[in-house]
């Protein structure tokens, strides 16, 4: 080393330098040019929405079948009575609304969750 | 009765909305505006829009009149307009927004590149539209024969009229506005009434009265054409005219079993008289009634669970619904909106229960007139009676009018866009003052051939109409759109089979249930609610027919993924998102 005394020197490798110089490509490129890697990005965002969707539309199939069938099954049902009013009447004329308005809720509040990671691990790059 | 306050009520009603249409007069001056309402309209105005707009005659009158008439599972109607919404929200509202598409037709070309495809999914949101008009009609023509005792045909007609000259003058943009207004107009009229009514009953302590149905009080119904009646026991009444070929005039003896009225009969229920029920309609006892699976309908299981399959599956097909969306800036404003709208529905189908509750108990002689559809108009008047009866009843007249207007405007709207754009082909290559003129042409037609079609006077029932034109949207539109934004090998070929044969089903179905008439057994109930069986057709159809085709799949459908899923903060950055499209 011959460098004067205090002078700082820049010690790297060649291949550093060499990777460093080439131009960063943005993630967001990657998926406006349909790459590989661009079909990923979106393929796991599409994959998370298909998978919030698919929960809810089976909740609401659950929910709604089964006070049907349960309307079926037993007669017990029928017969219960709360402050005056049919219980039957009170779950699918009163109580339900409520468990929709829930469920949009969430609907809406997990679809801009996974769409707000997306743009960040979009932007991170 | 008082016509005056009725009439009144109608007429106002009719005005507001026309002036509340010019005054988006001002602004829709690029074909834009007319089809999309500039996609300025704020949120929350919105949602009380679709809302305004989708609670329609079904909503209004329908489901109170049938849940007179069948009772418990009735109760699913309203749950499942909701809860279409709901699904209509985790399924398909933003990628749709994002689309960019102004109808269906729109979306099907943008998805899948094929213009064929276009043309079927035109010709199927002009067929489901009118499905859904007819009813409006209807319940215009009957609101206004009951209320003001005008010929039946009138009242169809004037929706028509003020529908088109809302529409033809400004389009889109001018509905929106009357439309969030009609909302709050729809919900008070059934509010308010609601809670007078629900003080009455507590003021009186009635409870169900068990048994069958029995007139509260001396009512006197007029049976206007011939018609068979069930008389669940037998008992002496009041009948003046014919009965069972024999004139009678006094007190005439009804052995249990059916009779048929003469055309002109009047028949005069006493306090207790056990009321002879339409046999269109069924003769449960209140227990039945009141109990689920008790309506008296065929293999009610069933029903229910395939009502569930059409109106939850169906409402994202329905053409008004989604021309709709576009009025929203962005994919996440439209979820939020649709949020919205899920809160005012529920809020609205809180009404027409108690509605149908009340009828059973204070309006059960609907039962022999077979005129259910009535009961939301003649309750105020029977249980308050008086000048506050005859107000209410006005209130709740311009409430219904102001639920046919609405819709019928968004129907013509959306209706009317696709006639002009696809079937006249005045798109957008040709010159504007043109394309204005071939979509008020359109609205003409979009309007007349429902209310043509609405004149008979033999109707199945506005809830039932309306639950057809969800089947033939649900096994249609819901495969497409379902599997265009969640799968990306679905092919033109496939769709336009999944469209098909979708659509030639269900179409079969409703013109058997409509023009046959009731048929008993496993095929009635099969016809009657097709949407079990049609939907999942449809899908099989779509998604087998793609497999097999899968040279078919578009080379840039990642590009329109993207542009369906990637969210908006992200679409500077992507050029492939055209947010200049118009």
């Amino acid at each position: 080393m011959t460098s004067e005394p205090g002078r700082r020197v820049r010690i790297t490798h060649p291949r550093t330098d060499a990777a460093r110089r080439a131009p960063a490509r943005s993630a967001s490129r990657e998926i406006e040019e349909q790459t590989r890697l661009g079909e990923v990005y979106m393929g796991a965002l599409i994959r998370s929405q298909r998978r919030l969707a698919v929960i809810m539309c089976t909740t609401i199939a659950v929910v709604l079948v089964g006070t049907a069938l349960l309307g079926a099954a037993t007669s017990r049902f029928g017969s219960l009575r709360m402050w005056g009013v049919p219980l039957p009447w009170l779950v699918l004329g009163l109580l339900v609304y409520p468990v929709l308005i829930g469920l949009a809720a969430y609907t809406v509040r997990h679809a801009e969750r996974n769409e707000r990671a997306f743009t960040e691990l979009v932007r991170r790059r | 009765m008082n016509h005056s306050a009725a009439i009144t009520a109608v007429t106002l009603v009719g005005l507001a909305t026309t002036v509340a249409g010019t005054f988006g007069l001002r602004r829709a001056r690029t074909t834009s505006d007319f089809y999309v309402a500039a996609r300025s309209v704020p949120p929350r105005r919105n949602a009380a829009a679709i809302g305004g707009e989708y609670l329609s005659a079904a909503s209004y009158l329908g489901i109170a009149g049938l849940i007179l008439a069948y009772g418990y599972d009735v109760l699913w109607y309203p749950v499942c307009y909701t809860a279409g919404y709901l699904v209509l929200l985790a399924l398909a509202a933003a990628p749709l927004r994002r689309s960019g598409a102004y109808t269906l037709a729109d979306f099907a070309e943008i998805r899948l590149g094929s213009v064929l495809v276009r043309r079927c999914a035109s010709v199927l949101v002009v067929l489901i539209g009118w499905l859904y008009l007819v009813p409006q009609l209807q319940g215009a023509g009957l609101t206004l024969t009951t209320q003001t005792g005008a010929p039946p045909w009138l009242g169809g007609l004037i929706v028509c009229a003020v529908v088109l000259a809302a529409v033809a003058v400004g389009g889109m943009r001018s509905i929106t506005f009357a439309q969030a207004m009609q909302f709050w107009l729809k919900y008070l009229a059934l509010l308010v009434p609601a809670l007078v009514l629900l003080a009455v009953w507590q003021h009186r302590g009635d409870g169900t009265a068990p048994g069958y149905p029995s007139a509260p009080e001396r009512t006197v119904v007029t049976v206007s054409a011939q018609t068979l009646v069930r008389v669940p026991v037998g008992e002496t009444l009041q009948v003046s005219g014919h009965v069972d070929g024999k004139p009678v005039d006094g007190p005439t003896m009804l052995a249990r079993g059916e009779h048929r009225m003469g055309a002109g009969s009047t028949v005069t229920l006493e306090r207790g008289d056990i009321v002879p029920v339409i046999t269109s309609l069924p003769s449960e006892r209140n227990e039945s009634w009141l109990r689920p699976l008790g309506s008296g309908k065929g293999h009610p299981l069933y029903a229910s669970l395939s009502l569930i399959i059409a109106i939850c599956l169906g409402t994202m097909g329905l053409p008004h619904v989604l021309v709709r969306f576009y009025t929203n800036p962005d994919g996440r404003d439209t979820r939020r909106t649709t949020l919205g709208v899920i809160v005012l529905l529920s809020l609205f189908y809180l009404l027409p229960t108690l509605f149908g509750a009340f009828g059973r108990r204070y309006a059960p002689d609907l039962l022999l007139s077979g005129n259910t559809d009535a009961t939301v108009l003649v309750l105020p008047e029977r249980m308050i009676g008086g000048e506050a009866g005859v107000l209410l009843g006005a209130l709740v007249t311009a409430g219904a009018f102001a639920a046919f207007l609405s819709t019928a405007s968004g129907l013509t709207v959306s209706v009317a866009g696709v006639l002009s754009q696809d079937v006249a082909r005045a798109g957008r290559d040709v010159q504007r003052a043109h394309r204005i003129r071939s979509f008020r042409l359109s609205a003409v037609a979009t309007v007349a051939v429902p209310y043509l079609l609405s004149l008979p006077s033999e109707h199945l029932g506005l809830a039932a109409l309306v639950g057809l034109a969800f089947a033939v949207a649900a096994a249609t539109f819901c495969p497409l759109l379902m599997l265009g934004i969640w799968w990306s090998r679905l092919t033109d070929i496939g769709a336009l089979a999944g469209l098909l044969a979708g659509g030639l089903l269900a179409i079969a179905a409703v013109l058997t249930t409509v023009i046959g008439g009731a048929v008993r057994g496993w095929p009635g109930a099969l016809l009657e609610q097709p949407g079990a069986w049609v939907v999942p057709i449809a899908f099989t159809v779509m998604i087998v027919v793609s497999l097999a085709t899968p040279g078919r799949v578009r080379a840039d459908t990642g590009r329109v993924m993207v542009r369906l899923h990637a969210p908006e903060e992200l679409a500077a950055e992507l050029r492939v998102l055209d947010r200049s499209s118009h």
